[in-house]
This record gives C-alpha cells, structure tokens and sequence, in this order.
C-alpha cells in the first residue's frame, strides 16, 4: 500500500514536470526561436517582437494544449470505465458527429461572417442536441441501457456526418474549405475568453471526476457488481456521461475535430499505471496534455512555415501507437 | 423463537415475456444455514436475482431484519447481504485489489486511500480462503476455482449478516469443495453469518443444510430439513430421475445415489425373475 501510494506520487510529479517541459518546448519553438531561458526575461519587456509572438500566438496555443489534450483524454478514460469498452471514445458517442454537423451548417448559413464566435456556439449546440438525444434514446423504462447508447451513439454519427455532406454538395465552393479546415482540427484559437473558459472547465471536470473515483473502480466489474457493491450505478454512470459530453462538445466547439486524443492515450496510460482510476485520471489528463502539446509542436514544425492541420498529427501517431499496442498486448485485455 | 432475518412474502418475478418464478415464500432465522435445490431451469438463480434486487418483485414483498429490503439504501444493502455469482466478473486488477472491493460499502466519503483496518479485514479474510498466495496476480490468471475463492472472499469482506452463494463449489475438486463447506459452516456457526446456497449435489446439501428449499419450475415443490425433502419419491418427481436414498452412517443425514441405466435395468429383470 505504501509502494502504491509512493508510485503514484512519482507517477504525477513525473508527468507535471512532463506538461512544464513540453509547454516550455511549445513556446520556444516555432518561426521564430526563442531560448527557454530568455522567456522570463521576454515576457516582462512587452516593447518586443517577442513578447508579441509569445503572448498572443505560442502561450494561448499552449494553454490550448494543455486543456483539450487533458479534457478530450480524461472524457475518453472516465468514458472508457463506464462503457467498459476500451474502444469507446468522446466521438464513438457522436458528439463530433453533432458538433461537426453543427459548425458545417453555421459556415453554411453563413453565420460565422456576423460573429467568429458563432462557430463555437454552434459547435456546441450541435454537441449538446446529440448528447440529449443519444441519452434519451437509450433510457429503456428507466434504466440507461450502455449497449443502446454505444449503438446510437455510433448511428447519430453516420446520420450527422450525411447530413454534413448533403450541406457541402449544396454549398458554395468557397465555403468548403472552411468545413474541411475545421473538421481538421486546430490549435489556432486566440480569443482569451474561450481560452480562459476551456481551460477552467477542462481543470473543474478533472476535479469533479475526483468525486466518483471509487464508483468508477467498482464498475470495473460491471454494473451489478457495483450494485452489489453499494454503489448506484446508474446515477455514476448518468452523471459522468452528462460531464464527459459537455468537456468533448466544449474541447471540439474550440478547437475542431482532434482525434483519438480520448482514444489512444488512456490505454497507454493504463498499461502503464493500471486501471485504478484514483491515478488513472490525473495520468490520463496530464499525458493527455503534453501528447496534444507535442503534437502542435510538431503540426507547426515539421512543414514550415506551414502548418499542418493538429488532426492529421494525432490521428497518424495516434492510430499507428494504438495498432502497435493492440498486437503487441493481443492477451492481455486492455480493460 | 428465533429471531427470523429474512422474510420473502410470496414474491413473483422474472424476465419479461420470459421464465419467471411464482409465489416463493419462505422465512430464514438468524443464522441458519439454508440450501436451494432443484434442476436446471428451475429459478434458483431468478430467486436469488429477486432477492439482491436485480430483478424487480412483481408481487410480493421481502422483509430483511423488519425492514422491507427494496426501500433499503443500496450501501446499507450491502453491508448486511452479500452475493457471491456463479460467474465471477473479473477484469485485470489483482487478487488484493478485487478482494479490497468487498470493502467499499464501508467507505466514508471523499476517502482517498484504503485504510489499514480495511486492508487487515481483507487479508483475513484472504488467509480464511486461501487466496493470500495469490494476492499479486492478476484476477485474469487465476483458475476458475480460485476466482471463485476470491470472489467470496470479497463477499466476506462486506461483513454481511446474509450470504448468498450460487453454486460456489461448481468448479471445485472434492478436496476443495468439502474445505469450502466447513469454512461456510464454521463461518455460519462462529459469526452467526445466515447462509442461503444453491447447490447441485444433493448429499452436499444434505450434509451441511440445516433447512433445505426444492424448487421445480419456477415455484417451491417442498422445503423443510434434509431428511423431510430429500426423500427418494420428492427426488424422482423433480428430478425425473431414479435414485436412492441412504442415511450416512456418521452423520445421520441423507445421502443420494444416483443408479444407472443399465443397473436399473438388470435390477428390475432379477425382480420380475423372482416374481
């Protein structure tokens, strides 16, 4: 018990000191260098270039980072222990499906032109309608029915990602590539507001989590066990889907489609720490953060001074690390 | 007067459209060691989802120590009645941390970490059914017999008054069985721990079970001590099969054998021939 406790004490420290490196690397890379050690330094003379460059580009992207990686991660593991599916992740519920099908229609619309935060909103909205019809579809005389949810959470995708085609067949040319820019996902967000937001609402999901830690360790043995257990499974599993639902559709309101984030980095994570979720959701969040920092710092490098969209750095590391672990470990079952 | 723990007022329930059992009534004293027989199909198993709440009562009513056990909260529920399944849920933790589960309806709120009383509880309970040796191992690697000893290691843990076992020596050799039942038995005795098990093997029963409940398709066919249920005739209508009925010798109690066919056959011939 001691070794455990000791364990996921270096277990968190390492990873904290893992997010401050990467954001540190976040914000000295890029068109221009900037040495990790004259930020101090820079940041206080705001006559410079480069305090113009760090505080309105690279420090919102990193703290952008930081939020969605942990946010969309730590949806994915508390998803990951209500389903106990490790496949389930923020989108197999149709949450992007939603959200993309609503920002699709306000480009559309043409609403952006009146207001860039319209994109958001409507983001948002798209999520929040899919989340509200994926949880009542499922509610079976009362009780939430987890295959049910899975089945139409994956249905509402299908549905909402025809819909988004039949909106871009109709569509102006010229709005496309807005849609498919979007869809791609992207770390270039600069409106302090929504930065401030995401990233509190990111920290207050984390800690809210905190609450049903011991019910998610008991679900691990599935419903009626925990039941058994003393545990009402069904408002755990209620809540947690409202909380999770809401981080995705907020994380992909900002900042796009960024995929399998929720997907990938949780298994990992539970290879290595285990699946106690006591430190399974602080590990899932912070690595969460310095993968989706990482990843930006190699979508603005690597074919510079272009930017690749972060989505497609995510989805080929991503897939790739997931195919590898799923060979690699075919016995053991990552649940 | 003993004082009756668990009152079930003639309860239905089932699944659905589907299999339901009909009009169980029975009432348990504190501390009695109760077995349920009957074939496959029979509803042991439905009663024993009637009674944790997993399955709603369609009729009826089920009382636990005054209380009627459905308006009991779930935590309280489970630190008076546990439930060791005939299929144990596992997923990759260790032994200890699946044994340490048994110990969550006593956890108080925003308690991080397992305390030490909690962890002594649950290597107690390891050493009782041998499963300390295996307290490292993923509950994945373990034998379907000693998934089964962790599992009711986990149910002792919860410090129920009530223990509801099915089938729990199923995957079980005799050696193990017979360590199993005198552990149940010295736990029911010592702790006063009333004990309600589905069993398969009748003489089993019989040599453990102070009070026994035979179903046969969904309703109670007869309930009483060993020796009033287990009679050859009772056994042939429920089962459908011919057996025969002993006294143990040390015991007193029933036991049954089972004849095969081509004995049974033989013997009826020598009867005809004598005839």
């Amino acid at each position: 018990m001691q070794r455990t406790k000791l364990n996921w004490f270096f277990f968190t420290l390492l990873l904290i000191a893992a997010v401050i490196g990467a954001m540190l690397l976040s914000l000295s890379t890029g068109e221009i260098r900037i040495p990790m050690s004259d930020i101090p330094r820079l940041l206080s003379d705001k006559e410079s270039m480069e305090y113009g460059v760090l505080a309105f580009i690279r420090i919102p992207r990193t703290l952008l980072g930081f939020a969605i990686g942990g946010g969309l991660s730590l949806a994915g593991a508390i998803l990951q222990g209500i389903y106990r599916n490790p496949l389930v992740e923020p989108y197999t519920l149709g949450i992007s499906g939603g959200a993309s099908l609503g920002i699709t229609f306000a480009i559309v619309a043409g609403l952006h032109l009146l207001n860039i935060l319209f994109l958001p909103l409507a983001g948002f909205i798209g999520a929040f309608i899919t989340i509200f019809l994926v949880y009542t579809l499922s509610v079976r005389s009362g009780a939430l029915s987890i295959n049910r949810m899975l089945l139409i959470g994956v249905m509402i995708s299908f549905i909402a990602s025809s819909l988004m085609m039949f909106l871009m067949s109709i569509t102006d040319p010229n709005n496309i590539h807005g849609i498919v820019f979007w869809i791609m996902g992207s770390l270039n967000e600069s409106n302090p507001v929504m930065i401030g937001g995401i990233v509190l609402l990111s920290v207050v999901c984390l800690l809210v989590s905190y609450l049903f830690v011991v019910p998610l360790n008991a679900l691990r043995l599935g419903e009626e066990k925990a039941r058994h257990l003393g545990i009402n499974a069904n408002a755990t599993i209620r809540i947690l889907f409202i909380i999770t639902s809401l981080l995705t559709g907020a994380c992909i309101a900002v900042a796009g489609v960024i995929g399998f984030v929720g997907l990938v980095i949780p298994h990992i994570v539970r290879l290595w720490v285990g699946t106690d979720y006591r430190i399974m959701l602080i590990t899932s969040f912070l690595s969460g953060s310095v993968f989706l920092i990482l990843c930006d710092v190699v979508a603005r490098t690597i074919i510079s001074p272009h930017e690749l969209p972060i989505g497609v750095i995510t989805g080929i590391v991503g897939g790739i690390v997931f195919i590898v672990l799923l060979s690699r470990s075919q016995k053991k079952t990552l649940a | 007067m003993m004082k009756e723990l668990l009152i079930l007022h003639d309860i239905s329930c089932g699944y659905g459209d589907g299999f339901h059992i009909e009009d169980i009534g029975f009432s348990l004293s504190e501390g009695a060691f109760t077995g349920i027989i009957g074939p496959n199909g029979s509803g042991k198993t439905t009663l024993f989802r009637g009674i944790t709440g997993d399955l709603s009562l369609q009729k009826g009513s089920i009382v636990f120590d005054g209380k009627d056990l459905s308006k009991l909260p779930l935590r309280e529920k489970a630190q008076n009645l546990s439930i060791v399944s005939q299929f144990t849920e596992t997923t990759n933790i260790t032994v200890e941390e699946y044994v340490m589960m048994g110990r969550l309806p006593y956890r108080k709120p925003f308690q991080f970490f397992d305390k030490t009383e909690d962890v002594e509880i649950a290597h107690h309970y390891m050493h009782l059914t041998n499963t300390y040796r295996l307290r490292h191992k993923s509950m994945m690697e373990l034998s379907g017999g000693e998934q089964q000893m962790a599992s009711i290691a986990s149910a002792l843990c919860q410090k129920p008054r009530l223990l509801l076992l099915d089938e729990p020596t199923s995957h079980l050799d005799i050696t193990h069985q017979v360590r199993f039942m005198n552990l149940i038995q010295r736990l029911n005795e010592e702790l006063r721990l009333s004990v309600i098990m589905i069993v398969h093997d009748l003489s089993m029963a019989a040599e453990y079970c102070d009070y026994l409940i035979m179903m046969k398709n969904g309703r109670i066919f007869g309930k009483g001590s060993p020796e009033t249920v287990l009679t050859y005739e009772n056994i042939e209508k429920v089962y459908d099969t011919v057996v025969i009925v002993k006294i143990n010798p040390i015991s007193g109690k029933p036991v049954v054998f089972p004849i095969s066919w081509r004995q049974l056959a033989t013997y009826e011939a020598s009867l005809s021939l004598k005839r």
